[in-house]
């Protein structure tokens, strides 16, 4: 049974006798000046100026929600460059992260509040000329140090190691699985778990104020309208019932004991 | 496919972007031909449940052309937007929703290495991309200036969202399992009897596969989960004022989806190409035994997990055709009070289980460990060493020989 498949079912050195005539004409190709391309080069030239135009884009655009489509497409070319460099882990992180929650996010936010005033933003010329000179001592500064590294200023050295996601992860338990540089002293080469730790932590306090803060105050017997009320929008809700969702906040946290006792007891 | 071209006589370039080419035509059939199939397949099992005929007329015995017919009387549509919308975004969403469901398939592979692009990161990948699919709903919601769009597509942004936790973590356990998110290796290490599968691997990641069941059928938005269309709520909700070739768009969109998350499933917890029997390596054919029993190999895998996927569609028709519509707050409660807590407690038990337990219950019984392989391929096209059939299960998760798991790194040029 094995042995009866046992054979190349393509040989290649027939089909170039059978279609020569294409063969030929695309082999003649690489005589016009298409072929000497880098075609590297060219898709990064390709995503940078995406990235780039639609960055301009945002700051032309006028409207939020167009503002934040402009910026989706900018970030997805920036993660373009990134899986053209080989770099698929930080690509798909910043899709993940910024294209995909900090956007939707954004125009969840945007859409409630894209009423009339909001539809169309004019900045005072006052504020175009201070983002202006924000913007342009920031652009200078990254370029001075862009320029000054100076293994960024040559030609690339062609295909190097593409680094994937395992060793990153590995680094970040404790384990270094890479090369380690020249002169560094026995024992001085540890991962990065403390600091991927401390931020670990740091996010889930994070996640839990924010949960905290978000939270509706109940009563202790809640009744059947504020359990209703609960699942209504916030301003609805904030008419309807004060007390069931007045934000933890120093400023209302009084009153809204004090109702809360008022009215619980 | 580009080494062949290359060896035709082509130039380097022309031969790779001939490939690419095939490569995204296929997919892009994929998703077409398979939202044919599964419209008319829809049609009919709603029919059956409801004890109806469905089509019946269309095409002959099974009205199995209907989708066909339903095709071209959406080209014929007028192309409709309403006065107030804001043209560009309105014509824009349905093409952002298209393409997020058809990049989010470049990475799923469908037999071994038979992928669009072997991604180091695959998992992490079609999971980003598919929460992109969301960004074309919130635009087309946005543009059409209607209120049961605005209503569905703020619907569908707070459920995406949210289901996009749960989700993530019941993908990170065949993760875990695996050692890497490379989706090729991951439905590799599944190769053997139905026992290697991660469905079965232990009580866990059975229970966090049907939490990935219930999470996956929220994030394409489908009954019993779909909110941002309800019909008998919100008109049509997101798409409500589109018509003709655009609707169909999102309607493409939201098949491939489906069928999207049902390959993944398929590939991390149901074997991916490997089928329950390893029909192909009983047979005889796999690796070693030349050239053209690679093929038949890929073919066997390519069927195997076409149709687990397909019988997931299916399952995801099944469900919405019984299960009533849930309401908003019951979808967040499904979200965040069960299915959240439920995967955390899986994650941490199937971490346990294969820190405790990495040869199962019964250590040498039901788990081959990697000795039955359908579908490995070794040589120049095969898997670097660090998925090596000789190498043990436990020492994925443990790292392994660093320097092994550092050899992952070089992907095989395709």
């Amino acid at each position: 049974m094995t042995g009866m498949l046992d054979m190349d079912i393509i040989d290649i050195s027939t089909l170039t006798h059978v279609v020569p005539p294409l063969a030929t004409t695309l082999a003649a190709l690489p005589a016009l000046p298409i072929a000497g391309i880098n075609w590297h080069s060219v898709l990064f030239l390709l995503f940078a100026g995406l990235a780039c135009g639609f960055a301009i884009a945002v700051v032309a655009a006028d409207n939020v929600v167009r503002m934040a489509l402009y910026l989706v497409f900018s970030l997805g070319a920036t993660a373009g460059l990134f899986f053209l460099a080989g770099a698929e882990f930080i690509g798909a992180m910043q899709l993940m992260i910024y294209v995909g929650g900090t956007l939707v996010l954004l125009v969840f936010g945007v859409m409630l509040t894209a009423q009339a005033p909001l539809v169309s933003i004019k900045p005072s010329s006052s504020d175009r000329t201070l983002t202006a000179v924000a913007g342009a001592s920031l652009l200078s500064l990254l370029l001075t140090a862009a320029f000054s590294v100076d293994a960024w200023r040559g030609p690339g050295v062609g295909v190097v190691p593409a680094p994937s996601a395992t060793p990153l992860g590995m680094a970040l338990v404790g384990v270094r699985v890479d090369e380690p540089p020249a002169g560094t002293p026995v024992g001085g080469r540890v991962g990065y778990m403390l600091p991927f730790e401390i931020v670990s932590v740091h996010l889930l306090v994070v996640l839990v104020g924010a949960a905290y803060l978000a939270r509706a105050k109940r009563r202790r017997t809640p009744r059947p309208i504020d359990a209703l009320a609960s699942a209504m929008p916030v301003e609805t809700v904030a008419t309807a019932a004060p007390v069931a969702t007045m934000a933890p906040t120093g400023r209302s946290a009084g009153g809204a004991k004090s109702a809360l006792v008022g009215g619980g007891r | 496919m580009a080494e062949f071209l290359i060896g035709l006589g082509l130039p380097g370039w022309v031969a790779w972007s001939i490939a690419a080419l095939v490569a995204a035509v296929l997919l892009l059939n994929v998703i077409a031909g398979g939202a044919l199939v599964f419209i008319w397949a829809e049609r009919k099992i709603a029919a059956r449940i409801q004890d109806r005929l469905g089509p019946t007329r269309t095409g002959g015995r099974f009205g199995w052309l209907q989708s066909l017919a339903d095709g071209i009387k959406l080209l014929a549509k007028e192309d409709l937007m309403p006065e107030g919308a804001d043209g560009l975004l309105f014509r824009l969403a349905p093409y952002v929703s298209f393409c997020a469901s058809f990049c989010a398939f470049i990475a799923l592979p469908f037999a071994f290495d038979v992928v669009g692009q072997r991604l180091n990161v695959g998992v992490f990948f079609v999971v980003a991309v598919l929460g992109l699919e969301v960004f074309g709903v919130i635009l087309a919601g946005y543009a059409s200036a209607s209120k049961w769009s605005l209503f569905g597509a703020m619907r569908e942004a707070a459920q995406v969202v949210s289901y996009e936790v749960p989700l993530g973590m019941c993908v990170v356990v065949p993760v875990m399992l695996a050692g890497t998110m490379d989706l090729v290796t991951i439905g590799e290490k599944q190769a053997g009897w139905m026992s290697s599968w991660y469905l079965f691997h232990d009580p866990f990641t059975f229970i966090i596969f049907w939490v990935y069941v219930t999470c996956a059928v929220a994030s394409v938005n489908r009954a019993p989960f779909d909110l941002a269309e309800a019909e008998s709520e919100l008109v049509a909700g997101f798409h409500t004022e589109y018509s003709g070739l655009r609707w169909s768009f999102f309607f493409m969109a939201e098949y491939g989806s489906m069928f999207l998350v049902s390959g993944l499933a398929a590939v991390l917890f149901l074997g991916g190409w490997n089928g329950p029997v390893p029909v192909a390596r009983l047979l005889g054919f796999s690796d070693g035994t030349g050239e053209s029993a690679a093929y038949v190999v890929r073919l066997v895998g390519l069927a195997n997990l076409m149709g687990k996927a397909t019988l997931g569609v299916l399952f995801m028709m099944w469900i919405r055709w019984t299960l009533p519509r849930l309401r908003i707050d019951q979808v967040m409660t499904t979200c965040l009070k069960y299915c959240t807590p439920i995967a955390a407690v899986m994650f941490a038990g199937a971490m346990f289980w294969q820190l405790f337990l990495p040869g199962g219950l019964f250590p040498g019984w039901g788990r081959p460990a990697g000795e039955i392989r359908e579908g490995w391929l070794e040589g120049p096209g095969g898997l670097p060493a660090a998925a090596s059939p000789a190498e043990d299960r436990s020492s994925t998760v443990t790292g392994g020989d660093p320097v092994e798991r550092a050899g992952l790194a070089t992907r095989s040029p395709r």
